[in-house]
């Protein structure tokens, strides 16, 4: 498509073995929506700056608009696709999602702290979720959710 | 576009240098990803991506340094313990890089070799004496970060080289200081940043966002050494003239820089150690 040879890449996707030939210049946010067509993982900045198109890669939250796909090879994505949505309950309930663009990203970063709670040792939620913009709900029915979904919240 | 994806070091370095068919580093791809591939550039380079070379991965200690390989990012600085306990202010600094879609896939050595002047991770590593180690056909050669940077997104490293790793001479600190000042306190870039360290050496001072090239602060560490501490910011103010350039552009003026980088100094060097 872009006159660049296509690049075979290998890597896990919400469990499966999937085995692709990429774009070189295609970003894993492309790779997953227009190739592979997981289009729940959303464009919003295209920058880095707003974590609307947060996946997991080897457990770690990443912005998958700064990340290459050849660069997946080998690894472990994991995108919103992979959530039961009954586990999102508790974001429903404490008002964290209105326009919804910011949503999957929000419940991928919400989701790795739930997963690793120790992460709350030596960090807040919200300095966790600093990386996932809300123009809508101003923050803390977000917060609420996830501290309702640790249980840490009465 | 091109894209060489070696599986060893020698192999990258061998197809480094080659002037007909450049490549550019990329690592974790925070930076060179920011408008890729919408730049018409993006699509006529040749990159060659590190993130198969396992060599250059992870922290290593050894008894006099801390050596952060060219694939250590700053969620493996801040998840290290260690690194919390001797060096607080990395750990403080990488926590302030992005949040942590950004923390988990930027490195260290890219924020080096990017060149920002206002990088989050270059104040602190020069404030701690460090050294990039550079690595080409040819063989190793390392170059002090204080001495790293010629112009604005000017480094040592030539086209054969690869940045390999960083290394932090371990030495007490008495202080430690990281200080950013964005418009917010989360995702944001510096307005004025600065790293503070006191050891048996002497005061290091480094300031970025505030000259071309984050920059060792040799007046202010003269100032302090030779008359201690200051009564108030404004007695930093012709040493900081000496060392510092700020400008007006679109995240902040000169003078607000100024005024800032001398009150967050005074600060810096009056508290206790981080």
């Amino acid at each position: 498509m872009h006159g660049s040879p296509e690049l075979p890449l290998s890597f896990t996707l919400n469990g499966d073995a999937v085995s692709v030939e990429a774009d070189p210049a295609a970003r894993l946010l492309d790779l997953l929506r227009y190739d592979l067509g997981m289009t729940g993982t959303k464009e919003g900045c295209g920058e880095g700056e707003c974590g609307a198109c947060t996946v997991w890669i080897d457990g770690l939250p990443a912005d998958s608009c700064l990340v290459p796909a050849f660069q997946v090879d080998g690894r472990e994505v994991r995108t919103i696709e992979s959530v039961d949505p009954a586990r999102l309950g508790p974001l429903l309930s404490s008002g964290a999602t209105q326009c919804g663009a910011c949503t999957p990203g929000v419940v991928m970063t919400g989701l790795w702290i739930l997963e690793n709670p120790g992460l709350l040792r030596s960090h807040a939620i919200r300095e966790l979720m600093a990386g996932n913009l809300c123009r809508c709900t101003g923050y803390d029915g977000i917060i609420e959710g996830i501290e309702a979904a640790l249980g840490t919240r009465s | 576009m091109k894209v060489e994806r070696p599986r060893a070091l020698a192999a990258a370095l061998g197809l480094l240098g080659d002037a007909a068919a450049p490549l550019v580093p990329l690592a974790g791809g925070t930076d060179l990803l920011v408008h890729w591939p919408v730049r018409p550039d993006a699509r006529t380079r040749g990159y060659l991506d590190l993130q198969r070379l396992d060599e250059l991965r992870g922290i290593r200690w050894s008894e006099d340094a801390l050596e952060l390989g060219a694939l250590a990012t700053y969620w493996d600085v801040i998840t290290d313990s260690r690194v919390g306990a001797e060096f607080p202010i990395l750990v403080e600094a990488a926590r302030q890089v992005g949040a942590i879609q950004i923390q988990s896939r930027g490195t260290w050595a890219g924020n080096v070799a990017n060149g920002s002047p206002a990088a989050d991770g270059v104040p602190v590593l020069m404030a701690f004496g460090a050294v990039i180690v550079l690595e080409s056909r040819q063989g190793r050669r390392e170059v002090p970060l204080d001495a790293y940077y010629s112009g604005y997104r000017e480094g040592a490293r030539r086209e054969a080289e690869l940045i390999v790793a960083i290394r932090i001479p371990r030495r007490a600190h008495a202080l430690q200081r990281f200080v950013k000042v964005g418009p917010r306190r989360a995702q944001a870039i510096a307005k004025v940043g600065l790293a503070v360290a006191r050891s048996e050496e002497g005061w290091r001072v480094v300031a970025a966002s505030v000259a071309p090239t984050v920059r060792r602060c040799r007046a202010v560490e003269r100032r302090l050494e030779e008359r201690g501490l200051p009564g108030s910011p404004e007695e930093l103010d012709d040493a900081l003239r000496a060392d510092v350039a700020p400008i007006d552009d679109l995240r902040s003026t000169a003078d607000y820089r100024a005024r800032v980088l001398a009150r967050v100094l005074f600060d810096a060097t009056r508290k206790g150690g981080a």
